[in-house]
């Protein structure tokens, strides 16, 4: 049986869904006989995979990049998982929402800056408006709430799509878990 | 035969339950489960949050269990396809209407809205959120009002006036823009009629109402003082 081509994505989080997944230790070695990684925030490849089996997206949409990135990984990848409570509501990252883009950049970059130039306006990416979950962009398969989901909860959901199962999610996790 | 006593059936189950009973007491005392957010024992029911919606054979519509008085014969769905898919809706839309994050919230973990969604199986909200922009009212010396954490239950509007009796809550607004507030839509801070007692923050069931110097997930409510309030003064 051929292993699972699995990517895991880093948007707009703050990389703890990453971390609890490197939390499943010594369930890492078991996993690596069964998928195949093929692209994540440290692997060296320059294009997004095509013919992902599955795509673990942490982190909500928030900039013109994010977006354009989820439209194509959605594109290339069979089953589509929001990890965490940033992929599936927007979370901590929507936060900024009720007062709009300049007023978060004017924040970060001004008011609170020592020396401040302004907002940056070229070399990172342009923040929207609002900060949107994934499946406000692309169609997701596999909801998985939790900020962040533990790592038994994570492995569950890689084991059952590993078996070409669906995972029911069901009783094992909530929002902000 | 005893005229004060109705037999009707829940769920296919018999159940006897006393003529003044409403379907959720008389559920609940059967052990069956019934969601719900606004209602809570001890305060008068007001059939607002919609969550313990039930089927009753005959009726067209769906009736609020929790001010829907039993009667003989009755047939009482509380467990269906579409009532799931309604109370699954209604969460949906409370999550969306407001800014719930539940992982910085003071109330994580103790919130009653929170553990509704994992209990009826919702993994995410259909509907695109309104993020509103809502003050957080931190006047008091002692407590905290987020409103955005706030689902219009009142529950504190009615432990203020029913158990404390001092009505410095009440509901201002109608429809997307009502909101609670505290006397006149003052601070809470500047209210006369505030006696602190705390009873609101204790039966709020998200972290709308809070402790002051509470961190995230560090607001337990503790609300088992309502039932004792409630028996000593109707059954002295």
């Amino acid at each position: 049986m051929s292993r699972l081509r699995l990517a895991t994505v880093w948007l707009d989080g703050c990389s703890g869904c990453h971390m609890s997944f490197l939390d499943m230790d010594e369930r890492l070695i078991e996993l690596a006989r069964k998928v195949e990684l093929v692209w994540s925030p440290f692997v060296d490849a320059k294009e997004f995979p095509e013919q992902t089996d599955v795509t673990l997206v942490e982190g909500a949409v928030g900039t013109a990049e994010d977006e354009e990135k989820i439209r194509r990984i959605r594109a290339r990848t069979r089953v589509l998982v929001a990890l965490g409570d940033c992929a599936v509501t927007a979370n901590v990252p929507a936060m900024r929402n009720p007062f709009g883009r300049q007023a978060a950049l004017s924040r970060a970059y001004e008011e609170n800056a020592t020396r401040s130039q302004g907002s940056p306006s070229s070399e990172i990416p342009v923040l929207q408006n609002r900060v949107r979950p994934v499946h406000e962009i692309v169609p997701v398969d596999v909801f998985v709430p939790g900020c962040p989901p533990s790592a038994h909860t994570i492995y569950y959901v890689l084991e059952e799509l590993a078996a070409g199962r669906m995972p029911d999610l069901s009783g094992r996790t909530r929002f902000g878990a | 035969m005893n005229a004060g006593i109705k037999t009707l059936k829940i769920d296919g189950r018999d159940v006897s339950a006393r003529a003044d009973q409403t379907i959720l007491e008389v559920a609940r005392e059967n052990g069956i489960f019934v969601p719900s957010l606004c209602y809570l024992e001890g305060l008068s029911p007001v059939g607002a949050c919609r969550l313990c919606l039930v089927e009753v054979k005959g009726a067209s519509r769906l009736l609020p269990s929790c001010v829907t008085r039993v009667e003989e014969g009755m047939e009482v769905t509380t467990r269906s396809e579409r009532l799931e898919r309604y109370r699954r809706m209604i969460l949906e839309l409370l999550f969306s209407e407001r800014n719930h994050i539940c992982s910085v919230c003071v109330s994580n973990g103790h919130c009653e809205l929170q553990s509704l969604a994992e209990k009826l199986l919702l993994t995410h909200v259909h509907f695109p959120y309104r993020y509103p922009r809502l003050p957080v009212d931190a006047s008091h010396p002692r407590f905290v009002a987020d409103h955005n954490r706030c689902i219009l239950c009142t529950r504190c509007v009615r432990v203020c006036d029913e158990i404390e009796g001092a009505h410095t809550w009440d509901v201002m607004g109608r429809g997307i823009e009502a909101r609670v507030i505290t006397d006149l839509n003052q601070p809470w801070g500047d209210s006369e009629s505030c006696t602190s007692c705390g009873k609101c923050v204790h039966v709020c069931p998200t972290g709308a109402l809070s402790e002051k110097g509470r961190s995230v997930a560090e607001m337990a409510k503790r609300r088992q003082f309502l039932p004792y309030l409630t028996m000593m003064r109707t059954q002295r």
